[in-house]
């Protein structure tokens, strides 16, 4: 670690936080482009002018919006997403349970594809050019071409409807049992991990044959070494740090799977929260999820940005 | 997200010069089946678009209805026709708008420069770091779904993009010396970038305007099937896959074969541009 990538560090991270203002204030911008009075909308049309004032003023609606947007910041930083439209309970406390669930399943989904994937891309990367690299291909072209939600309805028929092994929906028996906590983890993280796992393969592999292409792998060939222990022993350790880029990034479409597979399965998380939101247009909650979501997904590529600038051999020594 | 297979198949010269390989010609076939059945839909569908045919839901294949009924009774083939228009429609209209405003501005900011250029990418590369979905969601939560606010929700999300690319492109044109010269001559910004930077970075753009009409449609599939997408009575591809989802416990063909039809569009689009001529495709996997 030298100075020269502790700087670069550093400024990767201020454009994080510039971006993450940027996103806030677009976020903040397109919610509140509502046609139509909030405060009609909440109060119905019985609602007397002086009742409308009272609340308009109570909710700063009648502040100018750069106002109302730094208020919304400096709320969002202490951790305070104010109050739901709808059931008048703090934001914070409806998400808080709900990101706790997603969360479970990002992890559960992780921690099974991450291993999978590596060990799908980097074969397919010592076997370039055969079968097993072509069918991983094929498959893994497919997976990434179609919608989510088809993923998940051909996991559905082939283990819930042909073999029977699982239920169909989830979070529909009990969640005491270790038997019954499978059964209601299982098919949203099978597709999940379907998804994430297609482009983790690919980027893998892209990796590994990079690296491959190097002359040190071909001083190692040209000494005779076998091509597993040129892959394993010459290119992997110098693969490294692509690979855990591509494990961040394709960690990041979980953001977007989730939000299919939390519906398709009805499962409790973040996702399903916001959509519920959408539908009733309670616009604190979705600028809530937003956010966690934004968040989420900058931390990702974040990540995946400053391993790449770590593990570049030619800062090390600069 | 250009997708490669291999780059060893068997390869034909056409009269053109271009290397055309089956792979590619087996897409562009698929695609322009589904465009002209967009077009002819009315024609073609074997049962008007709304009508029960039976009072049996969930039907199996059969001869009278080759994909079987849908929750309601209603032809799938018809409706799987009829769906062509809209999702190939609305994809189609966004992926215009958005590479229309996304290539020009692209294509100014690299001759602008300047503030502007750097003013413009940071605000743009902030929107790319907001997932899609999300994007969409928050959009639609704010402005609601009709057609056309659907198709500028999709242009808008994926304009960014479509900017990204094309600047990183013209940044390259623009240090040309033919450019350099035009400039000297005192051509105006509208003629720079139309006549002296657009020929020199059209064919990548083609190919990334193919890319961004595959993410397009899924992600208007995947918003119908969230029912935030195309509204009933009308249905897209993503609609009908959410209006059958209840016979996806009894495998019903009416869940598979929308699914199936969006699968062969997005893969064809991929596969067509993987195949293209290197010519048209240059530069056109690194963005």
């Amino acid at each position: 670690m030298n100075s020269l990538i502790l700087r670069m560090i550093a400024g990767r991270i201020v454009v994080t936080l510039m971006t993450l203002l940027i996103v806030a204030i677009v976020i903040f911008c397109a919610t509140t482009l509502l046609p139509g009075d909030v405060v009609q909308i909440l109060l119905g049309q019985s609602a007397t002018p002086e009742a409308v004032a009272g609340l308009r003023q109570a909710m700063h609606l009648d502040q100018p919006a750069a106002l109302r947007f730094l208020l919304w910041l400096k709320n969002l930083a202490t951790g305070d997403l104010g109050v739901s439209y709808v059931n008048g309970i703090p934001v914070a406390e409806l998400i808080g349970n709900r990101l706790a669930n997603s969360l479970k399943l990002a992890g559960v989904t992780a921690a099974l594809s991450v291993p999978v994937a590596l060990t799908l891309g980097i074969t397919a990367a010592i076997l370039r050019g055969t079968l097993v690299d072509r069918l991983v291909a094929v498959v893994t072209i497919a997976v990434i071409s179609v919608p989510e939600f088809m993923v998940a309805t051909l996991a559905v028929i082939v283990f819930a409807v042909t073999l029977g092994w699982l239920p169909a929906l989830s979070m529909t028996g009990d969640v005491t049992t270790l038997a019954g906590l499978i059964k209601a983890f299982a098919m949203p993280v099978i597709t999940l991990s379907f998804v994430i796992s297609a482009q983790m393969i690919r980027m893998t592999r892209a990796a590994v044959i990079e690296t491959l292409s190097a002359p040190y792998v071909e001083m190692a060939l040209l000494k005779g070494a076998s091509r597993r222990r040129m892959v394993l022993h010459h290119a992997l350790p110098n693969a490294l740090g692509p690979i855990v880029n591509a494990v961040a990034l394709s960690l990041s479409y979980l953001l977007g799977g989730v939000i299919i597979v939390e519906t398709i399965f009805n499962y409790p998380g973040i996702a399903k929260l916001m959509l519920d939101a959408v539908a009733t247009r309670d616009l604190p909650l979705i600028q809530g999820c937003a956010m966690i979501f934004c968040f989420a997904y900058l931390l990702l590529i974040t990540i995946a940005d400053i391993v790449t600038i770590v593990s570049n051999p030619r800062l090390r020594h600069a | 997200m250009s997708v490669s297979l291999s780059s060893t198949r068997p390869v034909r010269r056409w009269r053109l010069g271009y290397r055309i390989s089956p792979v590619g010609a087996v897409a562009f076939l698929v695609i322009l089946a589904w465009a002209v059945v967009a077009v002819t839909a009315p024609l073609i569908a074997p049962h008007p678009v709304g009508e029960i045919v039976d009072f049996d839901f969930f039907q199996p294949m059969s001869a009278a209805y080759p994909m079987g009924t849908d929750y309601l009774g209603r032809d799938v083939l018809s409706r799987i026709l009829f769906g062509a228009r809209y999702t190939v429609g609305i994809s189609l209209a966004s992926v215009a708008l958005a590479c229309l405003t996304g290539v020009t501005l692209g294509m100014a900011a690299a001759v602008i420069g300047g503030a502007f250029e750097a003013a413009l990418s940071r605000f743009l590369d902030a929107l790319i770091s907001i997932p899609s979905k999300i994007m969409a969601l928050v959009l639609v939560a704010a402005i609601g779904s009709s057609m056309p606010v659907l198709i500028l929700t999709l242009a808008v999300i994926y304009t960014p993009g479509s900017y990204r690319f094309a600047r990183a492109l013209a940044v390259n044109v623009n240090a040309m010396d033919y450019v350099t010269v035009a400039r000297v001559r005192g051509e105006r910004l509208g003629y720079l970038i139309r006549a002296e930077i657009l020929p020199g970075i059209v064919g990548p753009v083609l190919a990334d305007l193919g890319l961004r009409f595959v993410f397009i449609v899924l992600l208007l599939s995947s918003m119908s099937f969230l029912g935030l997408g195309v509204q009933p009575p009308n249905a897209d591809w993503g609609a009908l896959v959410k209006e059958n989802i209840g016979g996806l416990s009894l495998a019903a063909p009416a869940v598979i074969f929308p699914s199936l039809a969006i699968a062969s569009l997005t893969i064809s689009v991929n596969l067509l541009i993987d195949n293209l001529p290197q010519k048209i495709r240059d530069r056109s996997a690194d963005a």
